[in-house]
This record gives structure tokens, sequence and C-alpha cells, in this order.
């Protein structure tokens, strides 16, 4: 349990560092991506019967570096879709081969954190460390090409590498994660928690802190309440992270209707009534 | 000139009554993949066409659940997921991408729950992967008239708003001052896209249902912006990377290593992703 509390915390604090980028470039469907695909990746190390941890990490990279790749001359969410359905066919192969089933497959998906062992605590401290010392050494250039890609490119930061590096983050943080919570609970905190985070802080940076805080909260949250209740921790992680998210969407809209009341600005910013988008002219 | 014939084509593909349903099976998914894709990929929402699919996890494994078939269950969780992303918020691009992203979560947390009842209470160790790999092989015939039926609906939705639609892909700013209510074209389309992604994961499984959305789609837009010619193409596309995957899985049936032939889903992954990269290299060349 203790082993559960601990891992839990790393990957919650790697999951709302990585996912306050995510949320901010909006790279979603990437954070999806990588480590869906890698699951192809265990499933092959289970086939050629070697460590689960090498397959998931070259996939994780395998996945990034197509996206990046792909995402050069074409749409990026295409280039992401492609590099997943490829992964996942690949994937799919390689299941085809073995004679794991079920049970291996659910474990991947949604994680095993109750049942972390201690020879899985080095490697996932290891990993990230290197994960926050990777996201602490582009920690300006990604902010900065985040938020404005244009002032990012004039201060010559090359936008292309960037973004191979932070694909690079997300496949470090999918292999230290996956084999310990699963495919879907790392998505789920990598989104839920900096998109609620980013409603309540004004700042990147207390933004990036408080999606830490709100991920590492989710998820002991979700493990005291699966231990309790007898359920799995990738459900209550999952509906934790909408309710949060939610939580914040309300807060912004409250405190942007009151902050309207009190300055008592007219509403008129190109709205159905403006003469200009009416649609009265230029028909035919 | 048959042996040449039978080192292609493995004996019996062109009588099994099996392959018959597959062919004719992927054929219609094809023909609705190719026209619903070109607008997903015109329109960015490549990633809210995958999340359906995924999402159909949940949907799948609530109906299995509840002891009725899966069919329903895609399609309920198809249109309530595409009303909840429309609810949050789709007006710019990296808001539209959180959106999906919060409404995957969400699905996956209660897929988790359903999955964890389906093995615990039902007993059924095979629904996780039954849900989540579905397969052509498998279809069962009392779905094929609702798959039809789906289908049918969701072209008939597009041929209605055909035109706004393309406009507001296009250029949402200039289909609102022609007075087309961008919003309400945008809900239905993502209507018509939840139901198309709905029957071609019971139909061909989740993986295929997003290969077949967006990888024909992309490659005939490098080949043509026109929008006929580019859903003619994508449909060519998907309807030839389909009827080749099955072609080749048949024949896979003697294949190392296992011998109980290589997954249909890997074949048609592939070779769509060959027909984009050709389409891609070739619009390169000029």
């Amino acid at each position: 349990m203790v082993n559960a509390w601990t891992v839990g915390g790393i990957v919650a604090v790697i999951a709302g560092l990585v996912g306050f980028f995510v949320v901010l470039r909006g790279s979603a469907f990437a954070a999806h991506a990588v480590p869906n695909g890698s699951f192809a990746g265990a499933a092959g190390a289970v086939w050629l019967n070697i460590n689960v941890l090498a397959g998931l990490g070259a996939f994780a990279l395998l996945g990034a570096a197509g996206i990046g790749w792909l995402g050069h001359r074409d749409r990026q969410d295409v280039a992401t879709a492609l590099t997943l359905v490829l992964l996942l066919g690949l994937g799919a192969l390689f299941l085809s081969f073995t004679a794991e089933s079920a049970p291996a497959a659910y474990s991947l998906l949604f994680g095993e954190i109750l049942g972390v062992s201690n020879n899985q605590l080095v490697p996932t401290l290891g990993l990230a460390a290197g994960c926050v010392a990777l996201i602490a050494f582009l920690y300006r250039p990604l902010l900065l090409s985040s938020v404005l890609s244009e002032l990012g490119e004039v201060r010559g930061i090359p936008r292309q590498a960037l973004e191979l590096a932070f694909l690079a983050c997300i496949a470090l943080a999918t292999t230290m994660t996956v084999p310990v919570v699963g495919t879907t609970l790392i998505f789920s905190l990598m989104i839920g928690a900096p998109a609620a985070a980013r409603s309540f802080a004004g700042t990147p940076g207390r933004a990036l802190v408080l999606s830490v805080a709100i991920a590492v909260a989710i998820v002991w949250l979700a493990i005291a309440a699966a231990y309790q209740l007898d359920l799995p921790v990738g459900f209550f992680v999952g509906v934790l992270s909408g309710a949060a998210y939610a939580i914040g969407r309300a807060w912004a809209a409250w405190r942007g209707s009151s902050a309207r009341r009190s300055a008592r600005l007219p509403a008129s910013d190109g709205g159905p009534n403006d003469p200009a988008s009416a649609g009265a002219f230029g028909g035919s | 000139m048959s042996s040449v014939l039978h080192a292609i084509v493995e004996p019996g593909f062109f009588g099994s009554a099996q392959v018959h349903a597959a062919l004719a099976i992927t054929g219609a998914a094809a023909l609705l993949c190719g026209v619903i894709g070109v607008f997903t990929v015109v329109r960015g929402q490549s990633f809210a066409g995958h999340a359906l699919s995924d999402i159909n996890a949940t949907g799948g494994s609530a109906a299995f659940l509840a002891g009725i078939s899966p069919v329903w269950g895609y399609v309920a969780i198809s249109v309530a997921a595409a009303g909840a992303m429309e609810a949050i918020g789709i007006d710019r691009r990296r808001g539209r991408d959180i959106a999906t992203g919060i409404v995957l979560v969400v699905g996956f947390g209660l897929a988790a729950l359903f999955l964890f009842w389906d093995t615990t209470l039902s007993g059924a160790s095979n629904a996780t992967n039954e849900v989540l790999f579905g397969s052509i092989w498998t279809l069962s015939p009392g779905t094929v008239p609702i798959v039809i039926a789906l289908g049918a609906g969701a072209i008939t939705l597009l041929a209605v708003i055909y035109r706004p639609l393309l406009l507001s892909s296009v250029s949402s700013e200039l289909a609102a001052a022609r007075g087309v209510s961008v919003r309400i074209v945008g809900a239905l389309y993502l209507l018509a896209l939840a139901a198309a992604v709905a029957l071609t994961c019971v139909a061909i499984g989740a993986i295929l249902s997003t290969g077949l959305l967006i990888g024909p789609a992309a490659g005939a837009l490098h080949l043509s912006r026109r929008p006929w010619s580019a859903m003619a193409s994508a449909t060519a596309i998907a309807l030839a990377a389909s009827w080749l995957g099955i072609l080749l899985a048949y024949d896979s049936y003697y294949w190392p290593p296992v011998g109980n032939g290589w997954p249909v889903s890997f074949f048609i992954v592939v070779l769509v992703f060959l027909f984009y990269a050709g389409a891609r290299i070739r619009a390169a060349r000029g």
C-alpha cells in the first residue's frame, strides 16, 4: 500500500508537469496516442519475451518520432491519428502471436497501481527524474512557443526540434507510468488536472504548481476510494479528473460574470446582432 | 495460370460466406468513411473521430453488463459523447482539443468500472478483448439491418447539410457572413460522425474505424483539393485497402509463427498507411 501511495505520487507529479504543457500546446491527442501506441511495444515485448519496459520505451519513442515526422508536412491531428492506428495495428498483430489474453490487456490499459512491487520503484524514480530534468531544461522555450509560436520563432527557437523534444517528454513520462498505472490513467491525469488548474490560476507558474497539486490530490483520493470501496482506480481517476475540470469551468464562469457585473462593460464583441455578421447581404 | 492465382488467392476465398459478409461490411464502411473522413480531416477533428471510437468501449461494456446488443451501447454512448463535446465548447481549435480530451477521460473512467463489473459480476473474462478489439469476422447477422440503417441515416444527414457544412469547414467566418449557423451545422456534423463511428466500430472494430476514417481522406486530400474528387479517391483508397487487407488476412492463415491467421486490422492499417504515403510522395513531386 505504501508503494501505491509513493508511485502514485510520483506519477501524478510527472503527469501534472507534462500535462500542463500538453494542455497549453493543445496536444491532447498526442498525449493520448503515445501511451496508447506504446501498448503495442508491451505486446511485442511479451511476444519476444523481453523486458516490457524496453518495449514500451521503444514504441513510445517510435510514436513520438512518427507524430513529429509525419506532422512536419501535414496536419498534426492527422499525423497523430495515422501513427496511432499504425501502432495499434502492430499491437493487434503481436497480441495475436501470443497466448496472453484479457487480463494482461486490461492491466496495461488500466494499470495495477495497488500491486506495485518494490523493484518497480527504482526505474520509475529514475525515469521521473529524467523527465523533470528535461522539462526544466525546456521550460522557457516551451512556455514561450506554446503561448505564442510566432514570437518563439522570432526569438530563434526551432519549432520542429522543440516539438520533437516535447513529444520525447511525453514518451518518457509514458514509459515510466504505463506499467504502474496503465495507458488510460496517465492520459486522464495529463488532461484533467492541468485543464482544471488553468481555470484557477492566472500566471503560468501558479498554474503549473496547481496542476501538479490537483493531479496528486486526484491520484491519492482515487487510491483511497478504490481501496475502501473495492472498485478500480481508473474509474475514480477518470471521474475525479472530469469533476475537477467541471469545477474549474464553473469557477471561471462565475468569476467572469461577477467581474463583468462590477466593471459594467457594454457587451458588443461582434455578436449575432452585429450588422457585419447578420447575413443580410452577399447572399448569392 | 490457376496455380499463379492460387498463390495469390488461397482456394476458397471467393466461396466463403464469411468472406462475402466481410467484403460487404467493409465496403459499406469504406464508403461512409471516405465521405465523412474528408470533412473530418478538413475540419481538423481527427481527435474527435478517434475519441468517439475509443469511447465505444464504455458503451460496449455497459451494454454487455445490461445484457443488450452492443450496438445500442455504441450508438447511445457516441451520441452522448458528441453532445458532451459540443456542450463543453468547441469554438476554438485548442479548446476543442481539451473538450475532446475531457470527454475521453470520463469515458475511460466509466469503461474501467463497467469492464471491472463485466469480469467480476457476470464472469465474462473475455469481455475486455471483445469490446476493445471487435472483429470483422464476428458480426452477428441480427445487427446488419441496424448497421445499414445507421449508415444510411448518417449519409442522408450529410447530404442535407452538405453545402453549409462544406462552407463552414473551409471558412467559418465566411459561412457566418453568408447566414449559416456554424454552431448548428457543426453539431449536426458531429452527430453524423458519431453515428458513422459507432457503426464502423461494430462492423470493423475501433482500430480500423479511425484508420479508415482518417488515412484515406488525408491521402486523398493530398491528391485533390476539390471535395467531390477527394471523397471519391478517399472511398477508393479505403475500399482497396480493406479488400486487399481481407485477402491478405485470409491468405495468412498458414503463415508463421502461429498458424491461425494474422489480424485483418493489421493488414488494412498498413495498406492505408502505404496509400497515404504514396499520395504524399506524389503530391510532393508536384
